[in-house]
């Protein structure tokens, strides 16, 4: 078949009547000329090949209303490019490019042609303002696309250019949509073709349309906007404020999330140390090195599973766990448990434990900073609206931190073991005296608590490298959120890590992200000296020294 | 009179004294007097080394008057001598004048660097040697003074104040990392020339440098022990112990440990303004929170409460860093790590208090 003989597709004009009244019709008189034959659309195809970049725009645009099966796949390729005729018929060509030769695939039919230069072919030369046409009529191509997300993107797609020609369609489209995302950005685009050239009953409809819409065109149109009387010029300028409100209010908005995401580190990171240096009061130095720990244990993980990311992530919690558990048992075995009652004494022991158990990651892993790699689930973003934008890893943080916290509340107050460490924690002598193991007990908590900081460390691996530094970096923070909170107070901890998290993106906008953490450690000192026993104390007997 | 009382129950300290009299003959002695191929001969690299030594153990003095005396472990002591080493720094680098690497006369090379036009206000003064000793003393106090008076005058103790000593060097440590601080970033202030008119590098001001330390930790050593023998010393242990009673006696627990903290930000803030001539650099670095604990390893190891233990722990583990980073760079951190673990577990009181456990056997 050659590319001419494209009329023997449409054989039946009733068929190409019906068929393109579902696809774009903006005028329909035009039809009458086209059935004769369908010369037209021969010439158009033919056109392509031409120099003049007027007519090439005129014989998209034939194409596009017709639109036979090749017409996507022929633009797309013009965008990028790959459309070629052969100088000897000027039939058209795909081009496909790889390291050693090229394959030109015709469009209509032929065969496929594999070289090693371009000989005997020519790109099909597209401008700016073509693509622009291209881009528009693969919009309008599209709207009646049967996956939704195209079909929002086409919408979008045409409000970056909006023509009077397009409404009628978008009218017609707008009836038979069934996705609401789609309804709303239609209805938008409406409205901007309407505030240019509607009368003023619609142009103040207009208005109210576009004041609902969050969309940076609609933002343009009202600004662009000439309002016939000074009833209008106000609506618009108000509508205009209301945007900016709107988005002034997404934009506080996402910074709360990012500042809960920030928090739900810092908490993620502090409460294990809660558990150690609050409920226990052993000051642990070496909480940074186990939430270290739990991160290699993750980049572990995924070498031992390399096909399966996604998987090996779920693995990596439960084995951090243990593994930054089962090290947490040995620190108090051996050195914590010769220091109760001296808190000064076991941060400097502990922090010699530390320097060891950071040596040793250097010895086996290489002081070098390995990276362990997102699952796909985790990546991407969660499109709320147009301005706000929550990314799947940081939610899942959020989510991950709330949960750990959970099941440690759980343990806390459900189990026989929260209760002997809560009992241990108040009284020691006397849980001792009613039968409590309290050595038991204490390298149960202590395990408990590293164990959290190992799951920490899964949640930091993700975040950032996984070095022998890693901890360093953050036991300064775990210990600012577990003093601010009040020590000995898992629920402070919590409300000081996502509190100070927020505080700290608050202040970055306008102090930047290092003037923002000193602020923010300024602010605890202070605090400190208000409250010297952190945001919620501990009352009681149990809260002397 | 005086010193004699209070040396009469410190024979320790008078050894001390005595050995750093002798070695602050012998050493100036060996190294510009014995000629350089006799194997008695001290090269100036040991010489500046050995200085180094003494102002870290001027800081574990500093320390242990806080730690041992006040009871306040103090996870930010760094923060006061690395403020005395940048004090002493800006003096170096104003110095400098034209000889820098793009000869502007007043502004120091990273300022030109990133297109300052003129001095920031807090840089006037430092082109006179005694304005910048003056800030060697006052600044470290007088951040010692606000923030003792904050803390201890709300009644933080314990592990609370040490981790807002710790968030303390911290911050200024973040802060001085910025360039905008006008303190040269990351980079620090370093390529010192000469220091009140003599060549750094010479072997003559090297060893001027390292009889002033000796002399800062002799005259320091000294002050301390009148403090902790004087009634505020007393004072001072007795809220180490029981801080409830001392204040119920009727003592201004406050204004004690204000000053005696003070005393020591002082202290340590000297340490530093010797210490930047003779290793030639200061840099954000030496605001890390690690430099501050690890100096609280020296005086645990030394032994603390006594003073003298700080001193000799000081200079004993410095030694040993100074090998081990050398032959065996690996290890450094395992010994220092064990160490740590060690001496809490079983020297309690340092290697000092072994010699009384041994008399004590005996």
């Amino acid at each position: 078949m050659s590319p001419f003989s494209i009329a023997a597709l449409v054989k039946k004009p009733i068929s190409l009547w019906l068929f393109l009244c579902i696809i774009s019709v903006p005028a329909p008189q035009v039809m009458a000329e086209e059935i004769p034959g369908n010369n037209l659309l021969d010439d158009a195809w033919k056109t392509l090949s031409s120099k003049n970049y007027n007519n090439k725009a005129k014989a998209l645009e034939t194409i596009a209303r017709q639109n036979p099966p090749q017409a996507l796949a022929v633009m797309k390729a013009m965008l990028e490019g790959q459309l070629y005729y052969s100088k000897h018929d000027k039939a058209l060509y795909f081009s496909q490019e790889t390291e050693e030769h090229y394959t030109f695939s015709p469009v209509f039919s032929g065969e496929q042609i594999s070289q090693e230069n371009r000989r005997g072919f020519k790109k099909v030369k597209v401008n700016n303002r073509l693509r622009s046409t291209i881009r528009q009529l693969l919009a309008v191509m599209q709207l009646k696309h049967k996956d939704a997300d195209i079909r929002l993107a086409a919408v979008q797609e045409l409000l970056k250019n909006p023509e009077l020609s397009a409404s009628h369609l978008i009218k017609k489209a707008v009836k038979s949509e069934t996705d609401s995302r789609v309804i709303t950005t239609m209805r938008t685009l409406l409205a901007v073709i309407q505030i240019e050239n509607g009368d003023e009953n619609e142009q103040r409809s207009a208005i109210e349309t576009l004041s609902q819409s969050l969309n940076s065109s609609a933002m343009n149109a009202l600004r662009d906007y000439q309002a016939p009387t000074e009833a209008l010029k106000n609506e618009a300028r108000s509508a205009i404020k209301k945007i900016n409100d709107k988005r002034d209010l997404y934009a506080k908005a996402e910074t709360v999330f990012f500042g809960l995401s920030l928090g739900s580190v810092l908490a993620l990171s502090a409460i294990g140390l809660a558990i150690t240096f609050g409920v226990m009061g052993v000051i642990n130095m070496a909480h940074g090195e186990l939430m270290m720990i739990g991160a290699y244990t993750t980049y572990v993980v995924q070498l031992l599973m390399p096909n399966n990311i996604g998987a090996s992530i779920l693995v990596a919690i439960p084995a951090a766990f243990i593994v930054a558990g089962l090290v947490g048992i040995a620190i108090e075995r051996s050195v914590i448990r010769h220091l109760y009652g001296r808190p000064l004494e076991t941060l400097l022991a502990t922090f010699g434990v530390s320097l060891v158990l950071q040596q040793t990651v250097r010895t086996i892993f290489s002081p070098l900073n390995r990276s362990v790699e997102t699952p796909e689930w985790m990546s991407g973003a969660w499109q709320i609206n147009e301005v706000l934008a929550l990314t799947w890893n940081r939610l899942y943080i959020i989510l991950f931190c709330l949960a750990v916290f959970a099941a440690l509340i759980m343990v806390m107050k459900k189990t026989t073991l929260g209760l002997q460490v809560r009992a241990v924690s108040q009284n020691r002598t006397m849980a001792r005296a009613m039968g409590v193991r309290s050595t038991w007990v204490d390298a149960l908590t202590f395990g408990l608590g590293s164990g959290i900081a190992g799951l920490a460390g899964v949640a930091l691996s993700l975040l950032t490298n996984v070095g022998p530094n890693l901890g360093q970096a953050y036991i300064i923070d775990s210990f600012m959120v577990v003093v601010f909170g009040g020590v000995g107070n898992l629920w402070g901890t919590l409300v000081a890590g996502m509190s100070l998290g927020v505080i700290n993106k608050l202040i970055e906008p306008w102090a930047g992200a290092v003037l923002a953490k000193i602020l923010v450690l300024i602010f605890i000192i202070l605090f400190i000296q208000k409250r010297p026993k952190g945001l919620f104390p501990q009352r009681g007997r149990a809260a002397e020294d | 009179m005086l010193l004699m009382n209070i040396f009469k129950n410190d024979r320790p300290g008078v050894w001390l004294l005595a050995i750093l009299l002798v070695v602050s003959i012998v050493v100036p002695v060996l190294n510009l007097l014995v000629a350089e191929s006799s194997i008695f001969h001290l090269s100036t690299y040991t010489v500046t080394l050995l200085g180094k030594y003494l102002t870290y153990a001027l800081l574990a003095l500093a320390a242990d008057l806080v730690w041992g005396y006040l009871g306040i472990l103090t996870l930010g002591h760094a923060a006061f001598f690395a403020l005395g080493g940048y004090a002493m720094g800006m003096y170096l680098m104003r110095q400098i004048g034209e000889r820098g690497v793009y000869g502007d006369p007043v502004l120091p090379d990273f300022m030109v660097f990133l297109n300052w036009q003129e001095l920031p206000w807090f840089w006037f003064g430092f082109d006179q040697f005694w304005f910048a000793a003056l800030m060697v003393m006052v600044v470290p106090g007088i951040l010692a003074y606000v923030f003792g008076y904050l803390t201890f005058r709300s009644r933080v103790t314990g592990v609370y104040l040490s981790i807002i000593t710790q968030a303390m060097t911290y911050a200024l440590m973040l802060a001085f990392f910025r360039n905008e601080m006008g303190f040269g970033g990351n980079n620090g202030l370093t390529d010192f020339k000469d220091i009140l008119g003599f060549d750094l590098r010479a072997d003559s001001t090297r060893i001027a440098l390292f009889l002033a330390s000796a002399a800062a930790l002799a005259i320091g050593y000294v002050l301390s022990r009148i403090i902790v023998s004087s009634r505020l010393g007393l004072a001072s242990v007795a809220i180490r112990d029981a801080e409830s009673r001392s204040r119920f006696c009727g003592y201004r627990v406050e204004n004690i440990k204000l000053w005696v903290f003070v005393f020591s930000a002082i202290m340590a803030g000297v340490a530093g303004a010797l210490y930047v001539p003779q290793v030639g650099i200061i840099n954000p670095g030496e605001f890390s929170p690690l430099n501050s604990i690890e100096l609280l390893i020296w005086v645990a190891i030394g032994g603390r409460g006594t003073l003298y233990g700080a001193i000799i722990g000081a200079m004993l583990v410095n030694y040993s860093k100074t090998y081990f980073t050398a032959a065996l760079p690996e290890m450094w951190l395992y010994a220092l790590g064990a160490l740590f673990i060690l001496v809490t577990l079983y020297l309690p009181k340092g290697i000092v208090g072994l010699r009384n456990m041994w008399r004590e056997k005996a």
